[in-house]
């Protein structure tokens, strides 16, 4: 490879927080303090980095990752609204994860899917066309099948 | 005639991803076998065929049949009627507007009224196989270049083509090369932006799922013309699929010879990387785009000097965009002539756009440059389709503006659409109807660069904050005489004091509304009322008791219990509670039609008296 070698390890640095992050879900501050070491940087640095670009978590995620897409075409198919009924259901905001840890809320600009506005993503899913009525029906399913599997930890 | 191999194009681009065709691909593959038909029929997956609207499809070839909305309890009938007794299944053919089937793509308005070039091979070539790509010319281009021409001469073709950047800004790429060519150094960068981080686009990603190989030959052509021995790919992280389609096309094109050292035995070497990004739309800019491979934080720096000249680490880059490089490889095989032959003397080739919003078809869509509006929105993508009136057409993405319907014979290429304001932009094309508030999509774009601004440039920093401010300010009918002006004001501000495009753009959708649609601003700031019924501030959800029916649908949506009755009984809604998702108006009958949405300033008796 051609790039000096100081700056050949600095272009490493969005490839291994994203590498960290698939593997913890978030950016964690002891991995923080490891990558310092191993690329040579400050951790200011890589903080200034992570907080730069918005893929970058600084929290743990919930374990349902809702992401709500605010492109375009689903802002004219009005997904705002589906947000606000989303906000309103789980008490938190985009950018937030309920106390119980279950759902995590992000909006997100453009999933791509802009043929079938509005478009939401939960847990890596594309759920496209989507209306009040059938976001009712999949939350309400992700409640039952929790609380189903919660009850069989339960007996166990 | 000899009975040919059935093959079944399952589509897996997103939309019909999203809408469930993997599901399809797994089922028609399992029944295949199941019936013994592996001799008959082959099941293949494609990229974006194109009319998303239809998803999920499916296409069968060689007839080129075209399956629509299938469902997996469709499959079964496919394979007894069409596979087993020769009987397509008529019902899923597309439905024109007259009611009748159309059984072949090819009759279909939206794919007639196309020229397909750049995306000829999307949604017909499996884009997991090289052999695929190969077979249908692929390759031939790098083929040529690396074999019989210079790399001066490679230059001279792209530019006797007129190629000009599809990225939105229109530069000729010949030239690009021939400046990055002539600087001096010899390690040298070439760069794919497949950042396509404009909302409500997706012709880049389409392309990189469906036709990887296309982007990896113009790129390797790229990197052989300007005389670079590495270059990178940096694609958006938010497209999953792309970034596995581009993995696998790489590995491949390893594994053949096409990439590594000594390319097709010509001694030629090049190593291509890919790189994610990491949800910056800034990065979309060539030098943040740099900065981010670096592994800095994604900020432009003034130009000159221009990346042809000190890019990546400081050394002479060429970046180009998805679909330029796209269109190079073509260019390549057949020459230029035939490229120039296509679009217009200033803009030659075609032009390649993601229709959506208020649109009867909406998908990926190519024509030649020069084609009008009109001939994109009504003759291909059939027009509104609500029964609804036309409003306005965003071209561009955040950068861009709103053309009214005056505007629809514009003809489209890069010339023309700066000169009416907006711009070509890297391909979204959103229809907006009457019930679409300009104020409301001027600040939605605005909200969106200013969150997207990286903060180096005070104008734009905090130019659009102040521009946001007063279109809130408008939008929750606070709006005052003067804001209009003041807004052109902070407009000019921002254009004169940001360094990159992202700034000296961001005003476009404020500019371009206040100039085709101030009617609508006046209604917002003078009559505290919003035509299109979109803003929130400015209308309520009422339920008429005539009309209510008592079934207990809206109390049983309703996220903050709003709406409130007993069963039976007319239901009514509290407007201190109420948040107007709206979601009381979508699930009550339609028989009852009982939820009505209505200007903040009325009552319910104003409005059944006005109708009487």
């Amino acid at each position: 490879m051609q790039a000096p070698p100081t700056d050949q390890l600095h272009s490493k640095l969005i490839p291994m927080l994203q590498e960290i992050q698939e593997r913890l879900g978030y950016i964690a501050p002891e991995a923080v303090e490891w990558l310092a070491k191993e690329l040579k940087l400050s951790e200011q640095e890589i903080y200034g980095v992570a907080t730069f670009y918005n893929f970058f978590r600084l929290n743990p995620p919930g374990r349902h990752e809702i992401r709500v897409c605010l492109g375009t075409a689903c802002h004219v198919q009005g997904n705002e609204k589906l947000l606000d009924t989303i906000c309103e259901r789980l008490g938190i905001q985009p950018g937030e994860t309920t106390p119980d840890g279950r759902y995590s809320l992000e909006r997100v600009a453009c999933v791509g899917a802009c043929a079938l506005a509005p478009a939401i993503v939960i847990d890596d899913e594309v759920h496209g066309r989507m209306t009040q009525r059938a976001l009712q029906r999949l939350l309400d399913k992700i409640d039952r099948e929790d609380e189903e599997a919660m009850k069989k930890r339960g007996e166990k | 005639m000899a009975d040919e191999k059935i093959e079944l194009l399952v589509c897996l681009g997103t939309g019909c991803e999203s809408a469930k065709s993997d599901v399809l691909f797994a089922k028609l593959s399992d029944e295949i076998k199941k019936h013994k038909l592996e001799n008959k029929a082959a099941v293949k997956r494609i990229g974006c065929h194109g009319l998303c609207q239809q998803g999920p499809v499916i296409a069968v070839e060689p007839e080129g049949l075209f399956y629509c909305q299938v469902k997996e309890s469709d499959i079964e009938e496919i394979i007894q009627s069409h596979l087993i007794k020769g009987k397509p299944v008529e019902r899923l053919f597309y439905e024109h507007d007259d009611g009748t089937r159309i059984p072949h793509y090819r009759d279909i308005p939206f794919y007639a009224k196309q020229t397909r070039v750049v995306l000829k091979n999307s949604g017909h070539i499996d884009p997991s196989k090289i052999d695929d790509y190969i077979a249908v010319g692929g390759y031939k281009g790098l083929e040529r270049a690396l074999k019989e021409m210079s790399p001066e001469e490679v230059i001279e073709e792209v530019y006797n083509s007129g190629l000009r950047g599809r990225g939105g800004a229109g530069f000729p790429t010949g030239l690009k090369w021939k400046f990055a060519r002539s600087s001096p150094g010899d390690v040298k960068y070439a760069i794919c932006n497949a950042d396509e981080g404009d909302p409500g686009a997706f012709m880049d990603g389409s392309i990189l799922v469906a036709d990887p190989h296309s982007v990896l030959e113009g790129l390797s052509i790229a990197a052989y013309a300007i005389g670079a021995r590495e270059a990178f790919i940096y694609v958006r992280h938010e497209y999953p699929s792309a970034v596995a389609s581009l993995k696998k096309a790489l590995k491949q094109s390893y594994e053949r010879g096409f990439l590594g050292e000594n390319i097709l035995g010509t001694g030629f070497n090049l190593d291509i990387r890919m790189m994610e990004g990491a949800g910056a739309f800034v990065c979309g800019e060539e030098t943040a785009l740099m900065a981010s491979i670096e592994g800095k934080r994604g900020m432009p720096r003034p130009r000159p000097p221009f990346p042809t000249e000190a890019g990546l680490w400081g050394k002479p880059t060429v970046i180009n965009n998805v679909k330029s490089l796209a269109a190079v490889a073509i260019i390549l095989r057949e020459g230029w002539e035939w490229f120039k032959s296509i679009g217009t003397e200033g803009s030659p080739g075609t032009a390649i756009f993601s229709l959506t919003g208020k649109v009867k078809n909406t998908g990926l869509v190519e024509v030649p440059m020069g084609a009008t509006l009109r001939h994109i929105i009504f003759d291909v993508g059939g027009g509104v389709g609500t029964g609804r009136e036309f409003k306005a057409v965003q071209t561009g993405g955040p950068a861009g503006g709103c053309l009214p319907k005056e505007k629809l014979d514009l003809p489209v290429d890069f010339d023309s659409l700066r000169e009416a304001g907006a711009i070509m932009g890297s391909g979204g094309m959103i229809v907006m109807d009457e019930t679409t508030c300009m104020v409301d999509v001027a600040r939605y774009f605005l909200s969106f660069t200013q969150q997207e601004s990286c903060g180096k440039c005070t104008p734009c920093r905090m130019g659009t904050l102040e521009m946001l401010k007063i279109l809130d300010k408008i939008r929750e009918g606070r709006g005052e005489e003067g804001d209009i002006e003041k807004l052109l004001e902070l407009c000019d501000t921002v254009v004169k004091g940001s360094l990159c495009g992202l700034g000296q753009n961001a005003p476009n959708p404020v500019l371009t509304t206040i100039k085709y649609f101030r009617e609508e601003y006046e209604a917002h700031i003078r009559d505290k009322t919003c035509p299109a019924m979109v803003c929130r501030d400015l209308v309520k959800y009422v339920i008429d008791p005539d009309l209510c029916i008592g079934c207990g649908a809206c109390s049983r949506i309703c996220p903050t219990g709003a709406a409130q009755g007993e069963k039976k009984q007319a239901h009514h809604i509290e407007q201190d509670m109420c948040i107007k998702c709206g979601a009381c108006l979508e699930v009550c009958p339609p028989k009852a039609s009982a939820v009505l949405k209505i200007p903040i300033s009325k009552t319910l008796a104003d409005i059944k008296g006005g109708a009487q």
